[in-house]
């Protein structure tokens, strides 16, 4: 006889037992682990959700009021944003699918279990397709919205291609993983996909804007797209390529031919990976036992100030966390373009520069946000620290030179760069990422709560004061040296609702502890 | 050279009710005092104010005759914390955490290298000095927190649990290292649950329930105070902690 899919133990039982467990942390994520709060959670997304529908009819309208052709600079637009999804998407399943491979949380509980493995690794891989669409969702769910209301109901169609998307990524994902773990081994592969994550994540986005910066001067993806210089190098609309974009934009046959292919590719995936997941997730499990000998010839004992030691450990810990590496080195990518920027118009003029010094100080920032959160929250021995005899200020002190010695050792060379081409503009752009980083610094310091170093990730939850204070202030104080740079005294508009910001952030911080 | 390592006065601390209430004990200088109490009475608390990882209410605490609440980093110098959850860094080896904790406490370089050397040696860790903690054991991780305690010669060591789920190897290692460190003259505060290392390694033993001492003295007078010449430690803990918990039900009532 059949079993039954909702049955104790079948798909449906697993799924169901997912979503719970994924509603519920989602859930304690948003509430930040206050009870009584879904009631607010729950308003807040729908402000939000009118809020971002807002933000995308604005950014919209000047579209909306010529009408949409789809014509080739269109669908080269479309298939731009879909290859940009996908990078994203690629990086976010990877990291799940790795996470899904070395985490134990429930698996030695459910492998242990008579439970048919397969099955809850089809759910999990499954989920990860989902969540990684969720995200998607989220950031173009609003226009697709926008679109379908005000220019052709059919632009509905992007939804489900934006779930085909996250099907390839995922399946492609879960391959690349797999491939390396059979490769590389179970220990490199943890640290090959996490770069191989966050290089996919920022790879396109990357790869355009130097593109357009050789071809144009600017940094804008979407004119690049819509360039002469790309329509003379893409095929005609007719060709299979746009295909994803026509079916994005509501042709039948294509979104038909586009989701089919998605389908069958990830349950060829499921099929051919799921049944060995588990044996992969035991073989992963065994490298946490396995010794890590350091083969530094450094001299130990040498004698240090309390300082030095605090900042010597913060930088050890970092450099040896490959994991939390590849989290950092996302937003390095990211400098980049403003680097090669500077390079280019080295010697010809300063608008480029003026260009690049917000993206500096917006991705420094939130560099530093990171770091500073690893330095003063993410101490993974806490009452060691306490309890040693240091006054507690000389300890933070230690710590934020630890996060500001990291960003000027990667900030340096291209303010030095900026220095050569001008003075000025250096000046501008060093102020703007010193505010940057020790404002992001400040926040952590007055927000901090103490956790472990691995729950990096959801350092945003704890307060999402703290998070929306950080991104605010790294995009203002980015704004303000932008406005500087370009020589405008309206950066004195912005200066002092930067310090605002600040200010609230400061009067919102919980009451210290000992 | 002051009487005592510790005396803690009129201690107190409440969280949603009195977790500590008005406690006073002192640990001699050289003594392994030991702390007893069934869950929740407060002993971790109590530990966890005298090393400075909680505020009391009230009350005072001196160290070798220092005020720990005016004086915290004179304090800290002298003490060394073992909690029962070793905290190390995954990350770092034994010997580069060992650097970093001697560093921490100032401790001279050719002294804290000859100290952790000998430590390592003798927690059998010398063979994995130069591994990352990260696979270790809870046994091996205990001993590397212990080593941490000890590479700054703390004149007053103070444990919480720091027998907890270690095996009868590395629980024995650790007492035998904690026993010589009293043979020197250290003075050592312990909680624990198994009342048979208090009944061997403790000098005296305070009892402690619902955030108060109910009883203190060697093995000896809590005999005596039980009424039974043979009793054991078990029994007597048993006998003062039911007779305190009922004692505080009937006036609850």
């Amino acid at each position: 006889m059949r079993q039954s899919t909702f049955a104790t133990g079948g798909l449906g039982w697993f799924a169901r037992h997912e979503f719970e467990l994924s509603w519920r942390d989602f859930m304690r994520m948003m509430s930040a682990g206050k009870a009584g709060r879904e009631k607010v959670v729950l308003a807040f997304m729908a402000v939000s959700v009118i809020a971002v529908h807002a933000i995308a009819y604005v950014a919209l309208l000047p579209v909306l009021e010529n009408g949409i052709l789809i014509n080739k600079p269109a669908l080269a637009v479309i298939s731009g944003s879909l290859v940009l999804t996908f990078s994203l998407m690629m990086s976010q399943a990877m990291e799940h699918v790795t996470r899904a491979f070395y985490s134990r949380s429930d698996l030695d509980l459910i492998l242990s279990s008579p439970v048919s493995a397969k099955k809850l690794f089809t759910v999990r891989i499954s989920a990860i397709a989902v969540t990684t669409a969720m995200l998607s969702l989220l950031l173009f769910g609003s226009a697709i919205n926008i679109l379908a209301a005000f220019d052709n109901i059919w632009w509905l169609a992007a939804y489900p291609v934006l779930f085909a998307l996250s099907a390839f990524a995922t399946a492609l994902s879960v391959t690349i993983t797999i491939v390396l773990f059979k490769t590389v081994g179970a220990r490199k592969t943890r640290l090959i996909s996490q770069i191989v994550a966050a290089i996919v994540g920022a790879g396109f986005v990357i790869g355009i804007q130097l593109a357009a910066i050789t071809t144009m001067g600017s940094i804008s993806r979407l004119d690049f797209l819509a360039s002469e210089t790309a329509m003379a190098n893409t095929p005609d609309p007719a060709h299979w390529v746009w295909i994803p974009a026509r079916a994005a934009s509501g042709e039948i046959m294509p979104l038909l031919a586009f989701v089919a292919l998605a389908f069958v590719i990830f349950r060829l995936a499921l099929a051919c990976f799921a049944e060995r997941f588990g044996e992969h997730v035991i073989a992963a499990a065994g490298i946490s036992q396995s010794a890590t000998t350091q083969r530094n010839r450094r001299t130990f004992f040498a004698a240090r100030s309390v300082r030095a030691t605090l900042r010597r450990k913060e930088w050890t810990l970092l450099l040896r966390d490959h994991w939390l590496l590849s989290q950092t080195l996302m937003q390095i990518l990211y400098l980049i373009p403003p680097a090669y920027m500077l390079w280019q118009g080295f010697g010809q003029t300063n608008s480029l520069a003026i260009v690049a010094i917000p993206v500096l100080v917006m991705a420094t920032g939130q560099l530093s946000g990171g770091l500073a959160w690893l330095a003063i929250s993410g101490e993974d021995a806490p009452e060691l620290v306490q309890t040693a005899p240091i006054l507690k200020g000389a300890v933070i002190r230690a710590k934020v030179e630890a996060v500001l010695g990291a960003i000027f050792l990667l900030a340096a060379p291209i303010l030095l760069l900026t220095a050569i081409a001008s003075p000025y503009l250096a000046l501008v752009a060093t102020l703007g990422v010193g505010a940057a980083t020790v404002s992001a610094t400040m926040i952590q310091l007055w927000f901090r709560s103490q956790a472990k170093r691995s729950n990096f990730r959801r350092r945003q939850t704890s307060s999402k004061v703290a998070t929306i204070a950080e991104a605010f202030s790294s995009i203002l104080w980015a704004g303000t040296a932008g406005l500087a740079a370009a020589g405008t005294w309206m950066f004195l508009f912005l200066l002092p609702v930067t310090l605002a910001v600040l200010w609230i952030a400061r009067s919102f911080r919980p009451r210290a502890e000992i | 050279m002051p009487h005592h390592a510790l005396e803690v006065a009129n201690l107190s601390k409440r969280f949603d009710r009195p977790a500590v209430n008005n406690l006073t004990f002192s640990v001699r200088s050289g003594e392994f005092y030991a702390l007893l109490g069934p869950n929740g009475a407060g002993k971790t608390t109590s530990l966890r104010m005298v090393a400075g990882l909680l505020q009391a209410d009230g009350g005072s605490i001196h160290v070798f005759g220092e005020n720990a609440m005016t004086n915290p980093v004179a304090v800290k110098q002298m003490m060394a914390w073992v909690p029962d959850e070793p905290m190390i860094y995954d990350r770092l080896t034994p010997l580069e955490y060992l650097e970093f904790v001697a560093g921490l406490w100032g401790v001279e370089s050719a002294t804290a290298m000859k100290n952790a050397h000998e430590l390592l040696e003798w927690l059998g860790l010398a063979p994995h000095s130069r591994e990352r903690c990260e696979g270790f054991s809870k046994g091996m991780r205990q001993k590397v927190a212990l080593a941490g305690a000890l590479v700054h010669d703390p004149r007053l060591i103070i444990l919480d649990e720091p027998l907890t789920g270690l095996d009868a190897g590395s629980a024995r290692l650790v007492k035998d290292v904690l026993l010589s460190r009293v043979e020197k003259g250290c003075s050592v505060i312990m909680t624990t649950h198994i009342l048979e290392v208090a009944e061997r390694m403790a000098e005296r033993i305070g009892v402690i329930s619902r955030g108060r001492l109910i009883a203190e003295g060697t093995l000896e007078t809590l005999r005596q105070g039980a009424g039974g010449t043979d009793s054991t430690l078990e029994e007597i803990f048993l006998g003062l902690v039911q007779g305190d918990t009922e004692t505080g039900e009937s006036a609850a009532a």
